[in-house]
């Protein structure tokens, strides 16, 4: 089993097919949306593939140490900024293929007039624990 | 196995040990010890005395925790001093507990934990499901917590304000788990306020039974939000409306008004109308100005704009909403609804699909962005 992290992003990534902001949707297009998510992530659940979702506010702030008592200087949000995550899913899966099947079903949720959104996902591995056997 | 009496007897219990003279945290440790042993044990041989068996359990399992480190020397003295056997006293210090677990020196998320172990009597991983942290980082916080109250004294009579403050949180933070944490602060602020003569504690246990009565009504099935104005209110429960208009008229005849008595008030004012309708508006607000001036706080104000739009009209509502600070948590959304109400749809769509991109939790923000969809959707058809 390996795990993967399926980031879905506000900016940063290449336009979706479907690109319509959600507030251009029909109450009922972003019923139908929720609902997939949460269908998808029950089904996961089901097949023991699933370990995490979350999501996050559209803003932050970054910080770093100013050094020895000092409080940390705190910076933004920056309008600019190119990355921007909205948030994630993490599954435990038998594959690299399985991961990219599973982000390819998450992509096609559907938007804007009930089509697939083909939204671009980001799939990234974790990196493990060393294994025992090693030769 | 009655789980509900199980609990019920925590506390009890745990002020016994105390009494005995055993210090807090190991007390607590040991009666965690004798619910799980009672959980294994009882569904075979219900005891006929629960609340004797479960001291009797905890105290040889404090002995033997004690007798298992370098307190030995202490363990003996407890041991002469161990009373002798018979009926657990009926002397209830539940209440001294209460005091203990909301201590002001703990932190809120500390004694919300605390006082759902040592009062409630859930588990460490009940606890931890329930706020969706690890069971390990939840047990720090509960052995933390419990050592900084180690010091307090057990018999003072601590601030039943801050008790309320906890439970208040614990019921408001309606997350997942197995565990019906409103329920729960229900069964405690009802445990607390048959102890103590507090109007507050009356008006907290009001205010939640008021708003617990709504719970079904408050999503749909497909898990969105529902506002109140467009709930079925068929299937508010009336008996739990009942009992809360009840215990609120009683602490309000009192007369020392507190921000949860107001709080009810206006819960009940809601639970009094048939319909959105025929809310009581102008009374609603009479109590916003006496929580505002209660509590002095922002978000009654921003409450209190919703109430003057309804009462006086969206325009008189939007002059309430400009004297108050753009950055207060839910301010556009409550900019967007009364906007709305005034007509101006392309005003109330935009601020709606704001609000959303600031909303605090998942359940908001789709509720808010379906509000501008449903404006973009109506405008452009």
């Amino acid at each position: 089993m390996a795990k993967y992290l399926l980031l879905k992003h506000y900016r940063g990534a290449p336009a979706s097919v479907n690109d319509v902001p959600m507030d251009q949707w029909t109450p009922e297009e972003i019923s139908a949306h929720v609902q997939y998510m949460n269908d998808f992530a029950a089904r996961l659940e089901k097949t023991g593939e699933f370990v995490d979702s979350q999501a996050l506010a559209p803003e932050g702030t970054w910080v770093r140490y100013d050094g020895e008592g000092r409080p940390p200087v705190t910076d933004g949000p920056f309008a600019e900024t190119k990355d921007l995550i909205a948030g994630w899913m993490v599954i435990d899966v038998d594959s690299y293929e399985r991961a990219i099947e599973l982000a390819g079903e998450l992509s096609a949720e559907p938007g804007a007039g009930g089509k697939p959104i083909h939204e671009w996902l980001e799939v990234r591995p974790f990196l493990t624990a060393s294994p025992t056997i090693t030769e | 196995m009655d789980g509900a009496l199980l609990r019920s007897l925590t506390p009890s219990v745990l002020t016994v040990l105390v009494r005995r003279g055993a210090d807090f945290a190991a007390a607590e440790d040991a009666v965690q010890d004798a619910l799980v042993e009672a959980v294994r044990v009882w569904p075979a041989d219900q005891p006929r005395d629960p609340k004797g068996w479960l001291v009797t359990v905890a105290w040889r399992r404090f002995l033997d925790a004690t007798r298992a480190d370098t307190a030995r020397r202490r363990r003996e003295d407890l041991v002469d001093e161990e009373p002798a056997p018979g009926p657990a006293p009926a002397v209830d210090d539940t209440l001294q507990l209460y005091f203990l677990c909301a201590h002001p020196s703990l932190t809120p998320a500390s004694a919300v934990a605390l006082t759902l172990r040592a009062v409630g009597g859930l588990t460490t991983r009940q606890i931890a499901r329930a706020y969706l942290v690890p069971e390990a980082t939840m047990a720090q916080r509960i052995s933390r917590a419990k050592r900084t109250v180690s010091g307090v004294r057990f018999d003072r009579p601590g601030d039943v304000a801050t008790v309320l403050r906890v439970l208040y949180l614990v019921f408001n933070e309606g997350y997942s788990g197995d565990v019906d944490l409103a329920a729960e602060a229900i069964r405690l602020t009802r445990q607390l306020a048959a102890r103590v003569d507090h109007p507050e504690a009356a008006g907290l246990l009001a205010l939640m039974l008021l708003h617990h009565a709504r719970r079904a009504a408050r999503t749909a099935p497909d898990g969105s939000l529902v506002p109140l104005a467009e709930q079925d209110r068929r299937r508010w429960d009336t008996r739990l409306i009942a009992e809360g208009v009840a215990i609120l008229q009683a602490a309000l005849a009192r007369d020392r008004l507190g921000e949860y008595q107001a709080q009810a008030a206006i819960a009940a004012l809601h639970a009094d109308a048939p319909t959105a309708g025929e809310t009581d508006w102008v009374q609603i607000v009479e109590w916003y100005d006496e929580l505002a001036r209660l509590t002095g706080s922002p978000v009654v104000r921003l409450n209190r704009a919703v109430a003057v739009g309804e009462a006086d009209g969206p325009r008189a509502g939007l002059a309430a909403l400009a004297a108050l600070d753009t950055s207060l948590p839910r301010h556009t959304a409550v900019a967007a609804y009364l906007h709305e109400r005034d007509g101006d749809l392309a005003t109330a769509a935009r601020l709606y699909a704001e609000a959303a991109r600031k909303a605090p939790n998942l359940a908001e923000r789709d509720h808010l962005t379906r509000q501008a969809a449903r404006l973009n959707t109506r405008r452009l058809h």
